[in-house]
């Protein structure tokens, strides 16, 4: 005789089964958001720690005019703090009104961060913050100049003095000093934070099934990982322009047409997007990674066609701008003149 | 005395076998590369030991070093694949992934 089934067992077994599978699903979800959880403390490094006189030095270098040649442009002309620290431009203009290669990416959350410049060509924050004010078509500035140019104001002589005492202005601690302030440019918490500390309600429906999709079939997260949503590496995700990016820098064949993957912070203030700002909208950023890339030999391994639905790409947008932090406003600082 | 063609020649051939060739000696040395991280920070090696560089992570890494200025580079490797590099000569080299520049470790060479 067959043992027979009763109706409330199968009943039973359904829901544990269920509730099982919910539990795996909760875990699965709470390891994802675990992935993304803010620092407590900003980075910097042991050769040029934080002190609050070059934060501050640092802090007016970045707006000072007259670190370009012809005192018209400032960091924060291109770097602008009300477009999330970026200048809402294809491409920049520097001081001789000429256009630049490459959108300006922002400065935000760069403490954490490895080679700088869309190719990679700084080792250091330090390095990077020389480069544009010495660039011909950007601030198009002779350090030698400006060093003596900045020596002429007693206000800075005396900055630089509390700032590096006994070495007072070189070019060197105008590197450290805006890379020093450059540092303390943080995103403030944003809804999605909110929600990964446990407020349920701090972001909708759509945006929650859009960090499932980022995380699993859209595949953003391979690469937009961490606090910041990158892991700062190198790819050539088909854009299609000449523009040979890393591989100008470093002559590995993998690099070809690879720019640096950019954080996401903020990202919802920050178009047009890509290295040539060639993309306007994140629908359009969104369609670009679901199939509107172009296919060479360099494309990236990690760009595969992502065949989402027009929901999916609805709820990764509206997660994306989950992102998006209302920073408290930037005060423009006092000039020594 | 070889001419300057068959010398570069060698060299090219010796750089192909170092970077290529996976180790089977005894004495080489395992790294794996997992959670964009390799295992080792730092390692201490005798000249002519080899590295095996294990690709244990889902997504694709790219190994590189410079060696008396001459780089070395194992080219893309896909998750599972591996490759190694023989560090023959004494030094410090820094090993470093190509696309994700937060991967490096030290390999010091006596």
């Amino acid at each position: 005789m067959k043992p027979k089934i009763s109706r409330t067992m199968i009943i039973f077994v359904t829901v544990i089964a269920a509730s099982m599978l919910s539990s795996l699903a909760n875990a699965d979800s709470a390891l994802m958001r675990d992935g993304f959880k803010r620092p407590t403390d900003i980075p910097f490094p042991e050769e040029n720690g934080y002190t609050d006189a070059k934060a501050v030095l640092g802090k007016m270098l970045f707006f000072d005019p007259r670190l370009s040649r012809e005192n018209n442009i400032t960091c924060a002309s291109c770097h602008n703090p009300s477009f999330a620290w970026e200048d809402a431009q294809t491409t920049s203009v520097g001081t001789p009104m000429s256009r630049l290669g490459r959108h300006t990416p922002t400065v935000l959350n760069l403490a954490w961060g490895e080679l700088f410049f869309w190719d990679g060509r700084s080792e250091s924050l330090e390095e990077q913050a020389l480069g544009p004010i010495q660039a011909g078509g950007e601030m198009a500035q002779d350090l030698d100049l400006l060093i003596a140019e900045l020596k002429a104001v007693s206000g800075y002589v005396d900055m630089f003095e509390a700032a590096f005492p006994r070495e007072g202005i070189t070019a060197e601690n105008i590197g450290k000093a805006i890379a020093t302030y450059e540092r303390t440019i943080v995103s403030a918490k944003a809804p999605f934070d909110h929600w990964i500390e446990g407020d349920e309600n701090a972001i909708n429906a759509a945006a929650k099934r859009g960090f499932e999709l980022f995380n699993t079939k859209a595949k953003c997260a391979s690469c937009h990982d961490g606090w910041n949503f990158t892991d700062w590496s190198f790819h050539d995700i088909g854009l299609g322009d000449a523009d040979e990016g890393r591989y100008e820098v470093l002559d590995i064949d993998v690099l070809k047409h690879s720019f640096k993957t950019p954080g996401l912070r903020n990202i919802n203030e920050r178009a047009p997007y890509m290295h040539n700002g060639s993309l306007a909208t994140l629908e359009e950023v969104v369609e670009h990674y679901d199939s509107g890339f172009v296919k060479r030999a360099s494309l990236s391994s990690e760009m595969q066609e992502l065949n989402l639905t027009k929901g999916e790409k609805h709820d990764l947008v509206a997660f994306i701008k989950t992102l998006s932090s209302n920073d408290p406003q930037v005060s423009l600082p006092k000039l020594p003149n | 005395m070889l001419s300057t063609p068959y010398k570069n020649a060698t060299i090219c051939l010796g750089l192909l076998v170092a970077c290529t060739a996976p180790s089977f000696s005894d004495d080489s040395v395992k790294v794996t590369q997992k959670g964009k991280q390799f295992s080792e920070k730092q390692l201490s090696l005798k000249a002519g030991q080899s590295v095996l560089f294990v690709n244990d992570d889902n997504v694709a890494h790219n190994v590189y070093t410079i060696i008396k200025g001459k780089k070395q580079d194992l080219g893309l490797q896909k998750p599972n694949e591996e490759n190694s590099i023989a560090f023959e000569q004494s030094g410090t080299y820094r090993v470093r992934c190509a696309i994700h520049p937060k991967m490096k470790m030290v390999v010091k060479v006596e």
